[in-house]
């Protein structure tokens, strides 16, 4: 879906496509220094330490969670300067890109990126061959990883147009929920493999997420009814 | 021409035209530029990515080049009209060039993932003499060095080459060894290629049909590179054959050699296009004094158009097509972008054109476009495809790389509508997909591992 998502909407414009890998490019850089502060901490720990393990796992997820949320702003930072250059070069004095449609974007490369990285070895491993939880781990291990994937892209992508508008009108409570949203996704992924304690509520958050990101784009009820109905 | 040491799959190519052609390629570089198109406004507009003086541009025929003279009074008439086209067809050129780089680099890493060949090491190439199968660490990193500048000084010792004889006009010498280069390319390599395709296929095709095959792919991509040719057909013929370089490099350059090599040579691109006395500037220059259009290197034009329609000599047409060539070792890119110029040069020829000058105004609108040197494609290929052969996080490292060298590319793109001159490609991008390709692979590995095995996501 996410990928469809990428074909239908931003690869018309050739603008979207570069804003789109400069998102990717700024979750790959968080990501890079997430793994490096826990590949520090990991070797400066004891490896025979199961819990000390865990333990460091949990703070390096928390930690690039929140790195990650910062280069969300620093990206937002680098978008606004860009429309400002795009604006000053345009013909007509508008940009030809709004600003909810570089959060729309960016969201969607953030997204994208870390679906890929999550989900790319695990689809390159399935194509070989094995059994999957032939060891008692869950049989499911797949399609969770596919559902789980698929609604943490949807999600970047919410995330990126409530933080863009928060940064925009300056509602730092917006930012805020943002950012413990993300929190709160990882932190139920810990819950796996119990994976109604993971999936479920993290769907629950996409959903709000979703309707919010909808009514800050300017939708409404109407809006959405005439669109069901095909109405004009 | 490469000589395969120990490699049983292929026969001994005559050394000299190969090498040089390879090595030669020394894109010039074209900076025809600015000076002239100095239309442009030089807003550092994040997305201005028209270059505009293209010398190098093949269309350029020996009339139309585009220096100075003609071109003032062009400019202010058209610069406002550049300004606002800068806009809109900024970020398309960024385009243009993102798909075919994509590309190619899709078909190296589909390749490497398959075909088994390319990740076999049979034997170096003559140039990297010294092996690396040595015991200790210090003797490879030595041995890889040595390899290095033995590359390099090769490299260093065409472009020279390829300038003097530019310098003292043996056209006719040039144009012979890049038509005997690209013909081994196009048929040599190929056949080779599709061996090792069918073999890790276990697909059965007989000698005549592989023969007519390789031959009409041969001559077709001759005629299309060389001579005229629908312009998709030719962009898909280069991005082939540098997908064919990148391979060959692949599998030929020992591992810690191809990393000290790509970073060698992104550092020697720095230095040729942008020292005074570099020899690629030199070859501009003395181009720009005659007036003449900059001896083709390997370049991807995205809008070629030009030469189909006019009349001009072959010459002009063969400008493209040599291109290709080079980009044999060398990349340097040198981006241009052409538009400008062809609005120059379509004044230019206004004589003889083959439709209304009018016209071919708005053809020029439409298909102005960027180039990049051959040899960037390839090298970045080889970057990427190294990548996929060797990294042991698989697909993470490749995709890292792959983002990296995008965005080294737009950014090259952003500073050659700040700078409007030629400039090398090759840095910034080989930098970022250096630097990401080794944290990735040590970093960002283990910490994906982990997290996947317990299947959290951050």
């Amino acid at each position: 879906p996410a990928f469809g998502l990428f074909i239908f909407t931003i690869a018309r414009d050739p603008l979207r496509i570069i804003i789109l890998i400069a998102g990717a490019f700024f979750w790959l850089v968080s990501l890079l220094l997430s793994s490096l502060i826990w590949f520090i901490a990991v070797k400066a720990s004891n490896p025979q330490d199961e819990r000390l393990q865990k333990g460091l796992l949990i703070f390096g997820v928390m930690f690039s969670v929140l790195l990650q949320e910062a280069f969300r702003f620093l990206y937002y930072k680098l978008l606004r300067k860009a429309i400002e250059g795009l604006v000053a070069l345009s013909e007509d004095g508008c940009s030809p890109i709004s600003i909810q449609q570089m959060a729309y974007v960016a969201g969607v490369g953030f997204g994208l990126m870390s679906g890929a990285f999550s989900m790319i070895n695990l689809l390159a491993d399935a194509l070989g061959p094995g059994t999957v939880g032939i060891h008692g781990d869950s049989q499911l291990y797949f399609l969770t990883s596919a559902f789980m994937t698929m609604v943490l892209i949807f999600l970047h992508t919410f995330w990126g147009i409530l933080f863009f508008h928060g940064c925009e009108h300056r509602r730092w409570w917006e930012i805020a929920a943002v950012v413990t949203m993300h929190l709160t996704v990882s932190g139920l992924s810990f819950c796996n493999p119990l994976y109604v304690g993971s999936l479920v509520p993290s769907y629950l958050l996409m959903a709000a997420a979703a309707a919010w990101a909808y009514l800050l784009s300017g939708g409404s009820a109407q809006n959405l009814r005439r669109f069901l109905l095909c109405k004009c | 021409m490469i000589t395969f040491m120990n490699n049983s799959d292929s026969e001994e190519e005559p050394c000299n035209e190969r090498t040089s052609l390879m090595s030669a390629e020394s894109p010039p570089v074209p900076s025809y530029q600015d000076g002239l198109q100095a239309s442009e406004a030089g807003e550092a507009q994040a997305h201005r990515k028209r270059r505009a003086g293209s010398s190098r541009n093949p269309n350029n025929v020996a009339g139309g080049e585009t220096s100075g003279s003609g071109v003032p009074v062009r400019e202010s008439a058209l610069e406002n009209e550049e300004e606002e086209l800068t806009l809109k067809y900024g970020a398309k050129h960024v385009i243009m060039l993102f798909v075919p780089v994509t590309l190619c680099m899709i078909v190296v890493v589909a390749t490497i993932k398959s075909v088994r060949f390319y990740t076999e090491k049979n034997g170096q190439l003559i140039y990297t003499p010294f092996s690396e199968d040595t015991p200790s660490v210090g003797q490879r990193l030595l041995n890889s060095v040595l390899n290095t500048i033995v590359m390099i000084s090769v490299i260093i010792v065409m472009t020279v080459f390829l300038v003097l004889l530019y310098k003292y006009r043996c056209y006719k010498f040039i144009h012979g060894w890049l038509i005997l280069s690209s013909l081994m390319l196009l048929f040599l390599f190929t056949y080779i290629y599709l061996g090792e395709v069918l073999k890790t296929y276990n697909v059965a095709m007989d000698y005549p049909t592989l023969f007519i095959v390789i031959w009409n792919f041969g001559a077709v991509g001759m005629i299309c590179i060389h001579w005229k040719g629908p312009l998709q057909l030719q962009q898909a013929y280069l991005i082939m054959i540098s997908a064919l370089m990148a391979l060959v490099f692949i599998k030929y350059l020992p591992e810690w050699s191809a990393w000290v090599i790509l970073g060698a040579i992104s550092i020697y691109d720095l230095m040729a296009v942008l020292c005074p006395k570099g020899p690629l500037r030199m070859l501009v220059e003395t181009a720009q004094e005659r007036n003449e259009p900059i001896f083709p290197a390997l370049i991807y034009s995205s809008a070629m158009m030009w030469t189909v329609g006019m009349a001009k000599p072959d010459t002009a047409a063969r400008g493209p097509s040599q291109q290709m060539w080079d980009a044999g070792e060398d990349g340097r890119e040198h981006l241009r972008s052409p538009s400008h110029a062809e609005s120059q040069m379509s004044e230019a020829r206004s004589p003889v054109p083959t439709r209304p000058v009018t016209s071919l105004e708005e053809l020029e609108e439409e298909e102005r476009g960027v180039k990049l040197g051959l040899g960037d494609f390839i090298f970045y290929s080889v970057l990427v495809g190294k990548a996929a052969a060797t990294a042991s996080g698989d697909w993470n490292t490749t995709l890292a790389c792959f983002v990296a060298i995008l965005i080294g590319l737009c950014l090259t793109l952003l500073l050659l509508a700040v700078f409007k001159k030629a400039l090398p490609a090759l840095p910034i991008s080989i930098t970022f997909g250096l630097i990401f390709y080794f944290s990735t692979d040590n970093l960002v590995r283990p910490f994906m591992d982990t997290l996947a095995s317990h299947q959290l996501y951050i």
